[in-house]
């Protein structure tokens, strides 16, 4: 085959030569966020503006999507629940108003012990759930409220009174949350009655029941039971204390017979979070360590 | 030019629809995987070069908002899911919808697999079968079902951009 005369013959790069050097860049690269925030810095910045004002419009529309799905299949069982509710009613008034005497009488013994309020005033900001882990591995969400709202990394963020995660990364205009559902996440906690102190790990395999795990209750003989409150605990650096976790749903003693562990439900419903709170007061601790979140 | 923009744009997209509305659609409790699936495509339809640039910034927009501070894990992922399926540009034609159907469903598995490895094999997660289960079966199977929903539309485009950068060719 006769050869065509080109008359300047372009360089072009092979691709497998591309390939090379976007691996050799993205390992170098890996290494270098790894330890410093250097490159990522610039990096959020456009996503500001570019990921973060599209995904906050979408997801109101997959919310009103969602709400519209659920309220023609919740619309069939409603009216079968509403006659057993009816009978439901009248007997729980009449519980209701002994409660309401029972608590009178417990809010007067508590000013006599001048018992403190569990829950301190943490200095709280709103935020909404704009974003979510593309993925099926993590769970990883995006909030709408960044640096610009004063949110740093490794703020709690909280729904309810339950603990929902923690801040990982922050952008100018967002951030990222850590769930404590997330496979990743180690939350140091203890049983509010007891004071053990448990792990709280995250668990994909438990995802799908709305479970959690927890482990290393040290003593066997430990009275926490089924139906304990479980709570940040205070030795955590990263966690403040007191905040609630969930409620202890399975116990089991494990194999090597000298700690305890199990299964709990958290406090927060994590498959209709739509709103959180993000605690703007930092834990401080004097050596901040990476055994937690 | 044209043809990159339309590209990151595409990306864009898929990202922000994977993260946001089918959150709300998810079957089994699994998404799909639209960003490989679009990185699939651009390999297999445009080359190597094509199925790498599509990945670059479908792994750049992850790493970037989830990549938990480490910048370069996913980018690697995409663009190797690019390069490989560049491979296969040759074996494509457009009225042939098994190798796009088989190329993608195989490319979400073995992401599937390399994710699993790499996040999860490391934090001693060794129950494979049941992440395989779980986890990359549900997203490989949904993924699949938006490829055969997709794959014409994507088609279009990628021809009418074609179609516009001949044009462009023949007046230079």
């Amino acid at each position: 085959m006769p050869r065509v005369p080109v008359k300047r013959q372009k360089f072009v790069m092979p691709g497998r030569y591309i390939l090379l050097i976007i691996t050799i860049l993205c390992i170098a690269l890996m290494l270098i966020t790894f330890f410093t925030d250097a490159v990522s810095a610039p990096l959020s910045y456009i996503a500001d503006y570019t990921i973060i004002p599209v995904e906050k419009g979408l997801n109101s529309i997959g919310m009103r999507f969602s709400e519209k799905v659920n309220e023609i299949n919740s619309l069939k069982g409603v009216l079968a629940e509403n006659e057993e509710l009816k009978k439901q009613v009248q007997d729980l008034t009449l519980e209701k108003n002994q409660l309401i005497a029972d608590r009178y009488e417990l809010q007067e013994l508590r000013e006599l012990y001048s018992l403190e309020d569990r829950f301190h005033e943490y200095n709280k900001i709103g935020a909404r759930v704009i974003g979510k882990d593309p993925g099926n591995w993590f769970s990883v969400f995006l909030i709408d409220k960044g640096k610009n709202d004063g949110i740093e990394k490794n703020m709690n963020v909280i729904a309810g009174d339950g603990l929902v995660g923690i801040v990982t990364e922050v952008g100018p205009d967002y951030a990222t949350v850590r769930s404590i559902i997330d496979d990743a996440s180690n939350v140091s906690s203890m049983v509010l009655s007891t004071s053990d102190t448990i792990m709280v790990t995250g668990d994909l395999k438990l995802l799908s029941s709305g479970e959690i795990r927890f482990s290393q209750l040290s003593n066997p003989d430990s009275k926490a039971n089924v139906g304990d409150e479980i709570v940040t605990s205070n030795i955590s650096n990263k966690f403040l204390p007191e905040l609630t976790v969930g409620y202890i749903s399975s116990i089991e003693t494990d194999p090597n017979n000298l700690t305890r562990s199990g299964t709990l439900t958290p406090a927060v419903d994590f498959a209709h979070l739509n709103t959180v709170m993000v605690i703007k007061n930092l834990k401080v601790t004097d050596n901040a360590g990476e055994d937690d979140g | 030019m044209i043809r990159k923009i339309t590209k990151i744009i595409l990306v864009l997209l898929c990202f922000i629809l994977q993260g946001t509305l089918f959150k709300f659609l998810s079957l089994g409790g699994a998404t799909p995987n639209l960003l490989l699936m679009i990185t699939s495509f651009s390999g297999f339809v445009g080359g190597k070069k094509e199925g790498m640039f599509t990945g670059f910034f479908a792994g750049l927009f992850t790493d970037v908002l989830y990549g938990n501070g480490i910048i370069g894990f996913y980018i690697l992922l995409y663009v190797w899911t690019g390069y490989v399926n560049g491979m296969f540009n040759r074996l494509f034609y457009p009225e042939d919808v098994k190798l796009p159907l088989i190329l993608t469903t195989v490319s979400n598995a073995l992401n599937g697999f390399f994710t699993y490895v790499f996040l999860f094999l490391l934090r001693s997660r060794l129950d494979i079968g049941y992440y395989t289960l779980r986890v990359i079966l549900p997203e490989t199977v949904y993924t699949l079902i938006m490829t055969i929903i997709l794959f014409k539309p994507l088609l279009m485009i990628e021809e009418a951009l074609q179609e516009s950068t001949d044009r462009k060719g023949m007046n230079v």
